[in-house]
């Protein structure tokens, strides 16, 4: 058992196709996050776990190149991120967090378009080739009949998609969402987490989800991140993490660790107060 | 309804949004206390019979009134549509922030001090204009940067603090400087000078013009700060310039008409209405809108009571209500 884990990354090359953290830390008043490494592959969907508070929305912050840390860096494909230009950097990151829905009734299709901005440069119109993506962003997410639906008349869950939609049609290689499946229903948690790992295939982004859905994590990451009060517990594969005593630690709540029956992943339940 | 924004679409906007302005002012210039043929008015703007009846109330009392109207209701269609944008808030005005209240005390001191409604009034408006607006820049500031929500207090706070020494001003003026202040507050059309035409004319546009070139940033800084920022959006200097240019709209309107109400408010929302909600295509609907409402305005409070005149932030206001409340039941019920 590992009560903290970090990863010392050579200082040699650090490839494509990854996202590499190298002893990330921050700290904001009584908030702090010890250095934390982890490396996350293109092609892959990595969740980050951890109780409320422990960090996991900050280390995305960090992971998106937008929160500059204390010390420690960030790569992506090789390239630092907090060298970049907020234009450059929304042109191969796209953060996702909670959302509220707007005031000013935009059509699904304009909200999807706001993801091809860092694309447009000089111009105050989109190209073609914008518009392109912007079809192919609605299509991948199976919201083409919804494109001239008003945002607000959508339930959360097709809200949620829009978003992705949205986040999609950056072209981003490096895909980070924050608790994407808050407040919708198993259908769609499922559902959510299904296309993200399709698309992280398919599209060869590196995908990084916060998320509550521990058994969702379990079911759908190829590697786990999991966080307590600004520290790396542990790090790894579903069943390298998913330790019962870990966990039960973690939160502060005693939980029993088996196996879904369906897929022989772990799965999480609570033990009966 | 929404026109999608292609270049081609907006172009088609502009220039049907200009005929129907052109169409407006030809039935204004015609109307009035005098009416006109439209011969007449041809005639006029074409500088045929100088001296002519006709030609003079054109050229020199009713062209110039027009050129005014249209412009400041530009200015302020244009500022509304921006700082709702930068307040993410429907209900915001161009005065909200307090810079007419500015331009009101400048003027008011103005005439206090002077103690006749001097030309040099629309300078000392735009002078309390200017420092209201960095004022409230000042006071809207949070951690170095603009914060929307610190800026729409910071607006407010001041808007009322102004209005009471206005007030204040107000009681320390004869009566009859307290009427013709009283005029200018409400909106009025008539005090136009060419010095000022000439100089808001080139002010007022290249606003427009610079403020629409932030278009497609406003439709993003719509999602919230903080995911415009993620989408690539300089949200520092989006929100700084937006600021500084819609503030310098309702400045320049102001200090020569006087607060004329409920425009800035309501053309936005007609203008979304018509075209949808990107600004790309708002903004041009809102700066045409705008002056055809006030030229549209203007005609009806010279000829209704002629051959007196009723202040024309009074006419926006009593037209300007009931189409509020029409819009507001259209889109709740």
């Amino acid at each position: 058992m590992n009560e903290l884990q970090s990863i010392t990354i050579g200082s040699t090359t650090h490839g494509a196709g990854e996202l590499i953290a190298d002893s990330v830390a921050f700290r904001f008043a009584q908030f702090a996050i010890s250095p934390i490494s982890l490396k996350a592959r293109a092609g892959e969907l990595t969740a980050i776990i951890g109780p409320n508070g422990s960090g996991k929305s900050t280390l995305l912050e960090i992971l998106s190149g937008h929160l500059k840390p204390r010390s420690g860096s960030v790569f992506l494909d090789g390239q630092n991120l907090h060298t970049l230009s907020p234009r450059e950097r929304a042109r191969k990151v796209g953060l996702a967090r909670q959302e509220t829905i707007l005031l000013f009734s935009f059509e699904v299709q304009e909200f999807v378009r706001q993801g091809r901005h860092p694309h447009l440069g000089n111009s105050l119109f989109e190209s073609p080739e914008d518009d392109r993506w912007v079809e192919w962003a609605l299509e991948k997410t199976c919201l083409q009949e919804f494109a001239h639906r008003r945002v607000m008349e959508m339930s959360s869950g097709e809200f949620q998609r829009a978003v992705l939609a949205r986040t999609l049609a950056q072209r981003p290689r490096l895909v980070l969402l924050d608790e994407p499946t808050a407040n919708l229903d198993i259908g769609y948690q499922v559902e959510i987490f299904r296309l993200l790992r399709q698309l992280a295939k398919s599209e060869n982004f590196v995908g990084i989800v916060v998320t509550h859905e521990l058994n969702l994590a379990a079911e759908m990451a190829d590697y786990v991140v999991l966080l307590r009060g600004g520290n790396c517990l542990t790090q790894g594969k579903a069943e390298e993490v998913f330790q019962a005593d870990l966990l039960s630690r973690a939160f502060r709540t005693p939980v029993l660790v088996d196996k879904n029956p369906s897929s022989g992943r772990p799965r999480v339940t609570w033990i009966a107060p | 309804m929404t026109l999608s924004p292609t270049r081609r679409n907006v172009l088609f906007l502009l220039l049907a949004l200009a005929a129907a302005l052109v169409l407006v002012d030809f039935g204004a210039l015609a109307l009035g206390g005098v009416h006109l043929s439209l011969g007449e008015v041809w005639a006029g703007l074409l500088g045929k019979h100088p001296g002519s009846e006709a030609s003079v109330i054109v050229r020199n009392i009713r062209l110039p009134r027009i050129l005014l109207a249209m412009l400041v209701g530009a200015a302020l269609a244009v500022s509304g549509t921006g700082l709702q944008a930068l307040l993410r808030n429907p209900l915001a005005d161009p005065y909200v922030l307090g810079v007419s209240s500015g331009a009101a005390l400048g003027a008011i001191v103005a005439l206090w001090i002077g103690g006749r409604m001097a030309s040099a009034t629309p300078l000392t408006a735009f002078v309390g204009a200017v420092l209201t607006m960095s004022w409230v820049y000042m006071l809207g500031r949070r951690a170095g940067r603009l914060s929307s929500y610190t800026l729409l207090l910071a607006g407010v706070v001041t808007a009322s603090f102004l209005s009471a020494m206005i007030l204040f001003v107000l009681t320390l003026l004869s009566t009859r400087d307290v009427r013709g202040t009283a005029f200018w507050l409400m909106g009025d059309l008539s005090v136009v000078t060419d010095v000022q035409i000439k100089f808001i004319t080139p002010a007022i546009i290249l606003a427009i013009i610079a403020l629409y070139a932030f278009s497609k940033d406003l439709n993003v800084l719509l999602l919230g700060e903080g995911e415009a920022a993620h989408l690539g959006v300089n949200v520092v200097l989006v929100e700084t310039m937006v600021y500084l240019l819609a503030s310098l709209l309702t400045g320049l309107a102001v200090s020569v008409s006087g607060a004329i109400g409920y425009l800035g408010l309501l053309v936005p929302h007609l203008g979304r209405m018509l075209v949808g909600n990107d600004h790309r295509t708002l903004i041009p609907a809102a700066a045409f809108g705008g002056a055809i409402m006030l030229v549209l305005s203007d005609t009806l409070a010279r000829t209704v009571v002629s051959p007196a005149e009723l202040p024309v932030g009074a006419v926006t206001a009593v037209a300007g209500a009931p189409v509020f409340i029409y819009l507001l039941r259209r889109t709740t019920g």
